[in-house]
């Protein structure tokens, strides 16, 4: 840091390990959370505001099947435990998601009610799920991650190049980027390809017209169902291996998430993940101190001495509202055409 | 059975409420009158807050999930208006805050203005990106300057120091302002938006008094507001309470000896100031809640409440008779969060302190919602009646989880793990409690105990 000359390469990988890498993570994790919401608003037409605590529930059932699993010994060195009982507490998390489904919002799609009373209701699961976690976890914050912690971390990342600024690259971020690339491409595969899919796409565009093809409707709610438990359990379990498990951030990813969903576009699963995207890379650009970073950019004489960050870390949530008001604002049907935005 | 169920039916409200004044009384008997009068003005705010959010979902069905927020403006303006201003804080940056909050606007104003004019975007980008940069910097100076005012007791600019009556008003008006704002932007489009933005908008508002220590003190909290009500220590001085407190007590007083009678009058005086001042509170709170009614009940009536209603039952039709449904919704919704504001602002004033981390969804927005949904959405009686129904059990339910843990204690002995983790976590019990009593009600009595009369013109 004491040369005075610009460094493009150091300077880049200042910004890797601390946007790019984050924002990548952050933005697979809030990409299937979005990817949620939008199933569940096409396929059952409300606006989900349990997605957030339904995240928490799937992390919950996740950290003890992990406690469980370590407690026994039964761990594989190297790979989180998370990640090997991800798949029985997503039977878990739908087995919930469907009690809640049959307890509360198939009354009211049979009645025929308006959405926003469906909406209201999810509001009532949202504070019941929110509820049991903080009664099972309590309400403060825990790491449940174990195994290797970083595919290369700084030191190694040093060593190997002899640049002055190190990137590390977590184990977590490598397993959300993978893993959230790979759970897409299956949702998309499954939409596009699958007769079951294409019957979903079927039935969300016109209901009237499905039923008279002969789609079940119910097994179309199910299935939505199931594949939001999926996208619920992996979102929630990768956001919590990456930052850690704390009941009310969980909660408060719900505007992130739903601001996702309407940037893309609402009901647009394309538009859920290049929402989610934006909204990271706008949190994170936003609130990085890019005091560092312009050292090394700049010529010595204009080095900055306060820290150059735009806005305080603080008010992350705040860049998710202000995203969302300036798209309601310009394009209220989102990048991504979204369903139509007016009530039936 | 028949009979007793028309009766029900035709005197709902009045045995509903005399059955929760009977409630009341049973604690007033049994464990304090203090309490009880606590409780009431507890419900009093609530209701006034209760009927705001009805305003707005059984009027217009417009769903607010943002009511935290708006209480929480009428909180800020008690402390912006009522309390006195720190001079020093004044003098150290108080020209320069000014200065970064015109900059502020000005370049809101010339981002605005410039799009309206169809100026090119980026060139606009540019101006507001730069006008940002300028405006945080001279903030963020401005701020740090206000915040080494002696921080332990100041640290913020203070208020204006003009009567607290003032702030309630002022309360309703900043939420108005806010709500105005919200509504223009979604209310056009789909219902579930409001909500959204609302839920946003309110956390975005508590994220702010948490975090701008120069504006209302943030986590360090204001204490020490203004009082619209006489002050225990004086009521005890004065006189004529003294004689009404002894002559209530005379044939108790009389057989004890002298010194013991001025112990026990003593302290009957001070739970008497203390029941005093807690019932000038109460009058006062009824007087806006009746009033809130009163006005409510008469501008539906009226041929503005005529469009309202119509456009409430048949939206297409009234769209077609040529009403303006968005701006109608606009009117309500703010109408519905100046009523929320105000109520913010009488809670804070009640309180005497402003504590940010007071704000909690679950209490503010979430209870709110289940009395009025218990209550009865679309009856402003029913959201009173809900209010006082709703407070009462949020009261008493920490006692009552309490107590059922300490009857599980009796069961399960020898130390059990379990039992301390019931202890130690059963305050989260009332959010799930909470919201199945919400869910319960909408699932299977939607109309509440008192549903709203004639739905029909």
């Amino acid at each position: 840091m004491t040369s005075d000359s610009i460094d493009i390469i150091n300077a880049f990988a200042l910004l890797t390990n601390f946007v790019i890498l984050p924002a990548l993570s952050y933005g697979s994790q809030l990409a299937l959370g979005a990817l949620a919401v939008t199933l569940v608003y096409s396929v059952l037409r409300f606006s989900n505001f349990a997605q957030g605590d339904s995240m928490a529930f799937g992390t919950m059932i996740v950290i003890l099947l992990t406690g469980f699993m370590i407690g026994r010994g039964w761990t594989i060195s190297g790979i989180p435990t998370a990640l090997l009982v991800i798949p029985i507490a997503i039977v878990f998390t739908s087995m919930y998601l469907l009690t809640m489904d049959r307890l509360i919002y198939r009354h009211y799609r049979k009645i025929k009610a308006k959405s926003i009373t469906i909406v209201m209701s999810s509001i009532g699961v949202m504070f019941v799920t929110g509820g049991i976690v903080r009664f099972v976890l309590g309400a403060t914050a825990q790491k449940f991650e174990d195994g290797e912690r970083f595919i290369f971390s700084v030191r190694e990342f040093k060593a190997y190049t002899g640049l002055e600024q190190g990137i590390a690259f977590k184990t977590s971020q490598f397993l959300t980027i993978t893993i959230a690339f790979l759970l897409v491409a299956f949702v998309f595969y499954f939409l596009q390809k699958t007769k079951t899919g294409k019957a979903m796409r079927a039935y969300s565009d016109n209901k009237e017209l499905a039923l008279l093809s002969g789609i079940d409707p119910d097994k179309m709610v199910q299935i939505t169902w199931l594949l939001v438990a999926a996208l619920t359990t992996i979102a929630g379990a990768l956001y919590g291996l990456d930052k850690g498990f704390a009941p009310q951030q969980y909660h408060l990813l719900l505007l992130p998430i739903f601001a996702s969903v309407i940037v893309g576009g609402i009901g647009s699963p394309i538009g859920a993940i290049a929402g989610a995207f934006l909204v990271a890379f706008s949190e994170i650009l936003l609130t990085y101190a890019y005091k560092k970073f312009l050292i090394y950019l700049l010529p010595l004489s204009m080095h900055p001495s306060s820290l150059v960050q735009l806005i305080g870390t603080e008010y992350k949530y705040a860049i998710s509202f202000v995203i969302l008001v300036i798209v309601l604002l310009i394009k209220p049907t989102g990048l991504f055409k979204g369903k139509v935005i007016v009530d039936e | 059975m028949n009979n007793l169920n028309n009766i029900w039916q035709s005197y709902r409200a009045v045995i509903s409420f005399a059955l929760m004044g009977l409630v009341l009384l049973f604690v007033g008997l049994n464990q304090s009158w203090a309490l009880v009068i606590g409780i009431i003005n507890m419900s009093l705010i609530s209701a006034i807050m209760a009927l705001g959010v009805n305003i707005q979902w059984g009027y217009a069905g417009l769903f607010n999930v943002g009511i935290m927020g708006f209480a929480a403006l009428g909180g800020v303006s008690v402390v912006l208006i009522s309390q006195q201003p720190v001079t020093e804080a004044l003098d150290a940056g108080g020209i320069k805050m000014l200065f970064a909050l015109a900059l502020g606007a000005a370049t809101i104003a010339a981002g605005v203005l410039l799009n309206r004019r169809g100026v090119n975007k980026w060139l606009i980008s540019l101006i507001v990106v730069i006008g940002y940069l300028f405006t945080r910097f001279y903030f963020s100076e401005a701020s740090k300057l206000i915040e080494k005012v002696d921080p332990a007791i100041t640290g913020y600019l203070g208020g204006f120091g003009l009567p607290v009556a003032l702030s309630w008003v002022v309360g309703g008006l900043a939420a108005a302002g806010a709500a105005w704002w919200i509504g223009k932007i979604t209310l056009s489009l789909r219902s579930d938006y409001l909500a959204i933005a609302t839920l946003g908008i309110s956390e975005i508002i508590i994220y702010v008094i948490k975090n701008e220590d120069w504006f209302v003190r943030g986590l360090k909290n204001v204490y020490g507001l203004q009082r619209p009500v006489p002050y225990e220590v004086d009521m005890q001085k004065s006189e004529w309470l003294q004689n009404i407190v002894a002559w209530i007590h005379r044939s108790e007083l009389q057989m004890l000896s002298q010194s013991d009678q001025i112990d026990k009058l003593g302290d009957y005086i001070r739970e008497a100031s203390v029941v005093f001042v807690k019932l000038s509170y109460s009058g006062l709170f009824l007087v806006i809640l009746v009033a809130f009614i009163v006005l409510s009940n008469l501008a539906l009536n009226s041929p503005w409440g005529r469009k309202v209603r119509a456009i409430r039952d048949n939206e297409v039709a009234a769209s077609a008779m040529g009403k303006n449904i968005t701006r109608q919704h606009l009117q309500i919704f703010v109408i519905g969060s100046a009523i929320v504001g105000v109520a913010g602002a009488l809670l804070v004033t009640y309180d005497g302190i402003f504590i940010p981390t007071a704000y909690q969804p679950l209490r503010f927005t979430f209870l709110i919602w289940v009395m009025v949904i218990v209550g009865g959405s679309g009856n402003n009686l029913g959201s009173v009646l809900g209010a006082f129904i709703m407070w009462f059990i949020w009261i008493q339910s920490g006692p009552i989880g309490l107590w059922v843990v300490e009857m599980l204690g009796n069961y399960i002995q020898e130390g059990n793990t379990s039992l301390e983790f019931i202890e130690d976590r059963v305050h989260y019990l009332r959010l799930i409690f909470m919201g199945s009593i919400m869910l319960l009600i909408m699932r299977f009595s939607p109309g509440g105990i008192l549903p709203e009369k004639n739905k029909e013109l």
